[in-house]
């Protein structure tokens, strides 16, 4: 076998080593991401350099480059994540690796591990992202990868880089009805076989504090955040508001989210019209599940709050949905007890003393009437010179008073905290809701979409006999917010993708995305289960599972095995005919010899039948001349010569 | 894993004779077809199927569908490219052998011809040490020419022939075992030094015209020339015919060499010292005659009646 270790230890050729950089170059492409830029810059430098030094001389990089490369890429990972181990550090170092093989890659068994190692890479990097889009170019990424095998195999007929992805293409393609049904039957783990990795990455998603500028990132963060489907028709666009966190405590900078520690009872609703409605919900990695105005119930694993804030017993770190009813006309708390009153007026002491002053103006103006003096705050904001923008000047320590006297600008939080402090301080308890508003509604999918920048923040102000009342301080600035959105309130602040007929496409193309984190993203251990119920089966369990699975494959691989054995011999009429005309002859013992040409066999038959002799010797005339004297046999003599021989009988030999 | 995988083959080919190894030589054209090809995983099959399995427990453990879905679609591919291995040798025809010359010692180059109803790639071929990798186009005959090692001469058998494929994608290793019946002729080695012939026909020292294959000179046309010795251009330019005289240059006596002649020898040495003196002859452009105890060879020359009286040798008994 010297003849074969010798051809394992000789270069690869050109090509595959092409073909392998190009994969090296998509698994680093998939991966950049969410790796550090510096870190992809420098891997796709080497990775360049690399592939334009072998085609200038063939052989390895020296060692001498190569061990501190490696020790620099060890370092810098520990560096910038502070660790080795961990999902985002240990795929930094993987890809790392993987594109330093490449500098010390020359032979096919190199090339093998390099491509085995980069197939584990493009998987990994679905760890991070799986989304359609995602999904699709780590599957195109296997195209170089398979190609670059293929060009390992010796004695190829030529052909140009791009023809070389073509046949894994359809390598690709025919393994995808095995592919889907796969997917379909390999049993779900209900639960994981070792813990699942706590997600390392940050977020965006609403939180349940409301410090100043942690609008900012949601607003201009694009991505879903739920989707919701209503039984029956969708509630009006000034009806669509979700609420998330009810925020009780301000400190004079920020809003808290206060701890269901209370051990207070729920707040009694009287309900007038409700809604029932589902909602697909992004991670978010909270336990506050976003509902729909106030929630009558709770699903299973949920509770609800004192405040009717909907709380997950588990933390959201995958896909969920859920189903439940919600209030849309009520009266939420119509009592109010002196404890949560108390809570619901306090301010801290020594901040924004003009805010101050002018409620217990309007107090003095307005006597006992609470609703009037909610009215002169709206039109405060309405009338006073107010501008909605997303990047407003910062504010100062009383930072009500500088927005409510001087800058006069600002988006949702400003306006909601600014007008509870306001509410508070005229002796009206009040607090502030977050949650989100709007949304784009779907008419093929049928559902309406919430993204990150629908995120919103308003207020909730305690009237008597009405309970707590939803006011939206910034509907009041910008009555387009609570009507068609925050896309159509920031006006032209929104980078040029979010404008538009490319938005409009975006959020058509939504329901595509939608499709694939229901069927395929969302398809999990107790879908699975409920895979067979069209035809009967309540509950498919992993023993059927398998059984399918294992009947699947034996179906596909004996289709498999059909085509290959499928022989296309090519059909030659004229050799058929001949063939029957000698199994008649061989009937009568005249048996066409080994090596027998037909001029000869005919011939001989024609001498063994003395009295079909001229029959005989007019068939082998009409043979010889239709395959000799042309290339392809002409339909009409052919179609004669197969009449004849149907017709020819041979009789009985004469000895 | 290469080492392993050879020597699980070979206690393969050991216990199971009918399916593999003592295969009975068999007459060509040999068709290869489902019941001879075998296929097992390479050992980076096998190490690829470890990869699948740690990437979809990885998958099924972080509850990943998209990572689950390329597993699957690499497996698919991989169970697929398993087929294509099958199909790149189910159908492959061996047509032909034709072997060349060669003395024993040196290596005989072997020209097998195979055929195919459709073009295939990365084909190898292995006969006894040599290997060599081919495509085949369709419906076209492939010629792929490797050499065997002779030891001694006479007619040699051709040791099986092995066809392998890991096309596309080096996952899987079909091979099929060929024993075509066939024997190559091995001509014996001439002896390195020895006497030239003795009793050698006087030696003619003229020029004699007559056939031959070298052209001497142009001459008129007398009837009876063949009409292919016509020099048709020369002709053209004169008002006669010319007809070309060939001669064979006569320089060199010629060469009776006689078995008999050899008389205080024995069989091998006999036919070494005979194999040198047709070498000398046919190096030196002489006419020799050969007697053999079976077998006479009139006199004649060039290199097929050089081929002639080695391929007599070699067959003596």
């Amino acid at each position: 076998m010297t003849a074969a270790k010798r051809a394992k230890a000789a270069p690869i050729n050109q090509r595959a080593f092409d073909l392998l950089s190009l994969t090296l170059a998509v698994v680093l492409g998939v991966h950049s991401p969410h790796l550090p830029w510096w870190l992809s810059a420098v891997l796709a430098l080497i990775l360049g350099w690399r592939w334009w030094q072998r085609r200038q001389r063939i052989g390895r990089v020296p060692r001498w480059l190569k061990l501190p490369l490696l020790a620099l890429l060890t370092l810098g990972i520990i560096a910038w994540y502070g660790s080795l181990f961990g999902r985002a550090p240990g795929t930094a170092l993987a890809v790392g690796l993987l594109i330093l093989k490449l500098l010390e890659t020359e032979t096919a068994r190199d090339t093998r591990v390099g491509i085995g190692f980069a197939c584990f890479a493009l998987m990994a990097a679905l760890l991070f992202d799986q989304g359609l889009v995602a999904t699709i170019v780590v599957a195109l990424g296997l195209l170089p990868a398979l190609a670059t095998l293929r060009a390992l195999e010796p004695a190829q007929a030529p052909a140009t880089l791009q023809r070389a992805l073509l046949p894994s293409l359809s390598l690709l393609a025919a393994a995808l009805p095995l592919t889907l049904f796969a997917f379909l039957l390999i049993p779900r783990l209900s639960s994981p076989l070792w813990g699942a990795p706590s997600s390392d990455q940050a977020v965006t998603g609403l939180s349940d504090s409301m410090a100043p500028g942690n609008f900012t990132d949601l607003l201009l963060d694009d991505r879903p955040a739920l989707r919701v489907t209503f039984d029956g028709a969708p509630p009006p666009p000034n009806l669509r508001y979700f609420r998330a966190y009810v925020m009780w405590n301000y400190d004079g900078r920020s809003w808290h989210h206060r701890r269901a520690d209370l051990g207070r009872t729920q707040a009694p609703i009287e309900v007038d019209q409700s809604i029932g409605y589902q909602i697909s919900l992004e991670p978010t990695q909270q336990h506050i599940l976003p509902t729909l105005d106030i929630p009558l119930e709770a699903p299973a694993h949920t509770q609800l709050q004192p405040d009717r804030e909907l709380r997950a017993d588990k933390r959201v770190d995958s896909p969920i949905s859920y189903a439940l009813h919600s209030a849309l006309r009520y009266r939420l708390q119509p009592t109010l007890d002196a404890p949560a009153r108390q809570l619901g007026l306090e301010l801290p002491a020594g901040f924004n003393p003009r805010t101050h002053a002018l409620a217990r103006e309007w107090r003095a103006r307005y006597g006992n009437d609470d609703a009037a003096i909610v009215r002169a705050g709206l039109s405060l904001f309405h009338d006073g010179g107010f501008r909605y923008t997303l990047s407003p000047a910062p504010l100062g320590r009383n930072s009500v008073d500088d927005f409510l006297f001087s800058t006069h600008e600002g988006f949702c939080e400003h306006y909601s905290s600014a007008f509870t402090v306001l509410m508070r301080a005229a002796g009206i308890p009040a607090r502030v809701v977050t949650g989100y508003q709007g949304g784009y509604w779907n008419k093929l999918g049928n559902y309406l979409l919430i993204r990150n920048s629908d995120a919103h923040a308003w207020s909730e102000v305690w009237l008597a006999g009405r309970g707590w009342v939803r006011t939206d301080p910034t509907a009041a600035v910008r009555p387009e917010r609570a009507s068609m959105g925050a896309a159509a309130a920031a006006g032209d602040q929104l980078s040029w993708y979010r404008t538009g007929w490319l938005q409009s496409a975006r959020n058509h193309w939504d329901i595509v995305n939608r499709w694939w984190d229901q069927g395929v993203v969302g398809f999990n251990a107790l879908r699975q289960r409920s895979l067979l119920t069209p035809f009967g089966i309540r509950d498919t369990d992993t023993r059927l599972l398998s059984i399918l699975l294992v009947i699947t494959s034996l179906v596909f691989m004996l289709v498999g095995l059909a085509w290959a054995l499928l022989r296309r011999e090519t059909r030659d009429p004229l050799r058929a005919a001949l063939r029957h005309l000698e199994r008649k002859l061989a009937q009568r013992g005249i048996v066409r010899r080994r090596g027998e040409g037909p001029q000869h066999y005919l011939s001989r038959a024609a001498r063994a039948l003395p009295t079909q002799r001229a029959e005989l010797t007019r068939l082998m005339n009409d043979y010889l001349k239709l395959r000799y004297a042309h290339s392809e046999p002409p339909a009409e003599p052919l179609h004669a010569f197969q009449r004849a021989v149907r017709d020819f009988h041979a009789a009985h030999v004469v000895k | 894993m290469h080492g392993l995988l050879q020597s699980i083959q070979r206690v393969a080919e050991h216990r199971l004779p009918s399916l593999t190894r003592y295969r009975q030589p068999e007459s060509l054209p040999i068709q290869l077809h489902r019941r001879r090809i075998y296929i097992v995983p390479t050992g980076f099959g096998i190490a690829f199927s470890v990869l699948l399995l740690v990437m979809l427990t990885g998958a099924l453990n972080y509850a990943n569908n998209a990572a689950l879905l390329l597993t699957c679609l690499l497996g698919a591919a991989s169970a697929a490219s398993m087929l294509m291995t099958f199909r790149s040798l189910n159908g492959l025809r061996l047509d032909q052998i034709r072997a060349h010359h060669a003395i024993a010692g040196q290596p005989l180059q072997v020209t097998l011809t195979l055929a195919s109803t459709r073009a295939r790639s990365a084909i190898r071929l292995d006969l006894d040490h040599d290997s060599t990798a081919f495509t085949a186009s369709a419906d076209v005959a492939t010629d792929v020419t490797l050499t065997v090692p002779t030891l001694q001469r006479g007619w040699q058998p051709l040791p099986r022939v092995r066809l392998w494929s890991t096309w596309p994608l080096g996952l899987f290793r079909a091979w099929s075992w060929l024993h075509p019946d066939v024997s190559v002729l091995v001509w014996p080695q001439p002896e390195l030094a020895g006497p030239p012939p003795r009793g050698l026909a006087e030696a003619a020292h003229h020029m004699r015209l007559h056939q031959g294959d070298e052209l001497a000179a142009l001459r008129d046309y007398r009837a009876g020339d063949p009409q292919r010795h016509i020099a048709w251009k020369a002709s053209a330019s004169h008002d006669r015919l010319l007809v070309k005289d060939f001669e064979q240059p006569r320089d060199r006596p010629q060469w009776q060499l006689d078995w008999r002649q050899l008389t205080d020898m024995d069989k091998e040495s006999r036919i070494s010292r005979l194999a040198r003196w047709l070498g000398e002859a046919q190096a030196q452009r002489r006419s020799y005659s050969l007697w053999l105890p079976d077998n006479s060879i009139p006199n004649g020359s060039g290199s097929q009646h050089y081929a002639h009286c080695m391929s007599a040798l070699a067959e003596l008994p």
